[in-house]
């Protein structure tokens, strides 16, 4: 699942997050301190994931260092996917 | 000793005059804030001090003296006549916090020019409606963002240029684009700064208005004495500072306090443009030793998350004086800072209008957390009664903040909308559209709002713009947009959306509504909850009755339901 996974998640922020003429992103581009998805824009994210794995993520695990590459947020995905069993 | 010294006595004794001697400037002089930032600085021998340090996400690095940015202002301006712009015309900056930006601001005013700087993050919609309405000339961006600006270029035929300021030589210049590197570029030593004068405009920033499309709040190169001195007064910023401006110049903090004054009083400036972390925060301060720290109650708040142990991994003794803006410092953080920095968050108060500081807690006088603090010296503000327009008799009650108009940086009309301009006064008072209250020693306490206008994270953002974008999306029948509560960010915004007959309410087209006004708009704008209803409240003449929404998300009285249809 994780490879998989890593796709979804990159090619979703490519498309919603990424003018045209961006560099292409890596599984570890830094997406919040790399200032490609601000705190606002977070939340569409954080509601794009929800939706698609039927998970709810709380505000407090939702922070920018979690959220700071496709890697991380697969990982913290992976977690809540896990705990839903 | 602070720079203010005693608040009494400099309000027993001020004259705006104080700045301008300081400042060199005779009332009928030439004024020209762009010189005032760079060549005055490198005329008093401090040509080699650093002016800017400045890294981005990346983690590459820039420093500039002075005398760097002298020239790189004159090259910008150099360039800019060379494309035929003269004084007067709009240039906007559409870019990130790149260092491009604030030297083409400084560029921009050298030769007369009224720069428009647009936070980067807005979506074709709100860039064309705020290019349009100022009928901008040029356009300074970077490739990243061009796509935003060409997508909407048909409809904006005053638009004769696009300067891009990192072209890669490689794709072709579409329509009506130029290419420009500060860093190829021949430095140019002199250019002839345009001789504007106190009244001369000078800058073009744009503001949600709560039933209209943005207005542009023009300002002139006089504004310079109000935005040096609150800066040394109201932030205690001195020479030997290391200065942190934490906002972007695409609002006005990041122009006022984040270019104008520091460059003016000649501190050495850094920028971090990156996205928020605390680590990355931290870090940066204990990197660059910061001595002042002007940033604003939501990154505040956003901090305190984050913890107090985190902040004692890093070395901030440098620090030496705190202030936040944008909306009010509630006194947890107030207290918070004081426990992990040993020093208070000094809140300031002002708005895009007031082109500077004109409330505030001031080094030397108590704080009294979560109290925007009292008047700057030679401003005078009170609470108007709503009803009777004058001001309130007696201390504690609420009522709307007024001022009287008459300091230097104060706006001088909103940008071809002079009605709306004189709509903002009444009884020969400034109405900020802000409720608070006076207690006996004159401090004001915020209150909130008086109109629709939603303050998330510092940024106002129009009900009307939102609900105006979100009747484009084809599923959505009618719509109603209101504030609602959020820890962090004080307001977010919220709408409810009625649906069109073959749409149905669901989590993915909650998503895709989110996203649409994200793009549209920008990130700010993007409703964080959306609700499906099956109508609005409307009075009886069918307008949406925002207020009942309102109230509904804040847990408060619904009021006066007389007029509501179908009650």
């Amino acid at each position: 699942m994780s490879d998989e996974l890593k796709d979804i998640v990159l090619n979703y922020v490519t498309k919603e997050y990424l003018e045209d003429d961006s560099e292409p992103l890596t599984y570890e581009t830094p997406l919040i301190s790399g200032g490609i998805v601000d705190s606002f824009s977070m939340v569409s994210l954080k509601r794009f994931l929800e939706n698609k794995y039927g998970i709810a993520i709380p505000d407090d695990e939702a922070t920018p260092e979690a959220f700071d590459s496709v890697n991380k947020i697969v990982s913290l995905v992976q977690r809540f996917v896990a705990k839903k069993g | 000793m602070s720079n203010i010294g005693s608040y009494d006595e400099r309000v027993k004794n001020f004259s705006w005059s104080i700045a301008e001697k300081e400042l060199g400037y005779k009332p009928g002089d030439v004024i020209n804030i762009g010189w005032y930032c760079t060549d005055r600085i490198c005329e008093q021998g401090k040509g080699s001090k650093v002016a800017l340090h400045w890294e981005g996400h990346t983690g590459v690095e820039k420093t500039y003296t002075y005398n760097d940015i002298r020239l790189a202002t004159n090259t910008i301006g150099a360039f800019l006549r060379g494309l035929g712009l003269k004084d007067g015309e709009r240039v906007c900056l559409f870019m990130d916090r790149i260092p491009e930006l604030y030297l083409g601001f400084l560029g921009i005013l050298k030769i007369g020019a009224i720069a428009q700087p647009l936070f980067s993050a807005f979506g074709d919609e709100s860039l064309f409606v705020r290019l349009s309405n100022a009928e901008t000339s040029a356009v300074i961006t970077q490739k990243k963002h061009a796509p935003k600006v060409r997508k909407i270029l048909e409809k904006l035929p005053h638009v004769r240029h696009i300067i891009l300021v990192d072209h890669d030589g490689v794709a072709p210049l579409k329509d009506r684009e130029v290419a420009f590197s500060l860093e190829k570029a021949a430095p140019v030593e002199h250019l002839d700064i345009h001789p504007t004068k106190a009244e001369s405009p000078s800058v073009l920033h744009y503001t949600s208005g709560t039933t209209g499309m943005p207005k542009g709040v023009q300002h002139v190169h006089y504004s310079l004495i109000s935005q040096f001195l609150t800066a040394k007064w109201a932030l205690d910023l001195r020479e030997d500072d290391i200065y942190w401006c934490t906002a972007d110049p695409g609002w006005v903090t990041g122009t006022s306090y984040g270019i104008i004054a520091p460059f003016a009083i000649g501190v050495t400036q850094c920028v971090l443009d990156a996205g928020f972390s605390a680590e990355a925060w931290y870090k940066w301060i204990e990197k660059r030793r910061v001595t002042m720290w002007y940033s604003a109650p939501t990154a505040i708040r956003s901090l305190m998350k984050a913890g107090d142990e985190i902040v004692k991994k890093f070395d901030l003794s440098t620090l030496r004086h705190l202030a936040s803006v944008g909306e009010p410092l509630n006194s947890e953080a107030v207290i918070w800072s004081e426990k992990v920095f040993g020093l208070p968050f000094y809140d300031t108060y002002w708005q895009t209008e007031t082109g500077s500081i004109v409330i505030g807690n001031y080094p030397g006088m108590e704080v009294r957390p979560g109290s925007m603090g009292k008047p700057f010296p030679g401003i005078t503000g009170t609470v108007l009664d709503p009803v009777k327009n004058e001001p309130l008799p007696t201390y504690g009650k609420i009522g709307l903040v007024a001022l009287k108009f008459d300091w230097p940086s104060r706006m001088r009309t909103y940008w071809n909308n002079e009605e709306a301009f004189q709509k903002k006064f009444r009884n020969g008072w400034y109405i900020t559209g802000d409720r608070s209250k006076i207690d006996k020693d004159g401090y004001f306490w915020f209150a909130g709002r008086d109109d629709d206008i939603i303050n998330t994270a510092g940024h106002l953002v129009s009900p009307f713009e939102v609900e105006s974008a979100l009747l484009e999306h084809p599923a959505v029948a009618e719509s109603a947009v209101v504030s609602k509560p959020d820890p962090i960010n004080l307001e977010v915004v919220k709408a409810f959306v009625t649906l069109k007959p073959g749409f149905t309410a669901s989590k993915d087209l909650d998503l895709e509504i989110m996203n649409f006004i994200r793009k549209k708009l920008s990130p700010l704008a993007m409703p964080q909850e959306i609700e499906f209803v099956p109508s609005l409240p409307k009075t009886r003449s069918g307008k949406i009755m925002r207020r009942i929404l309102h109230a509904k998300e804040w847990g408060e009285e619904i009021g006066d339901t007389s007029t509501l249809e179908n009650d």
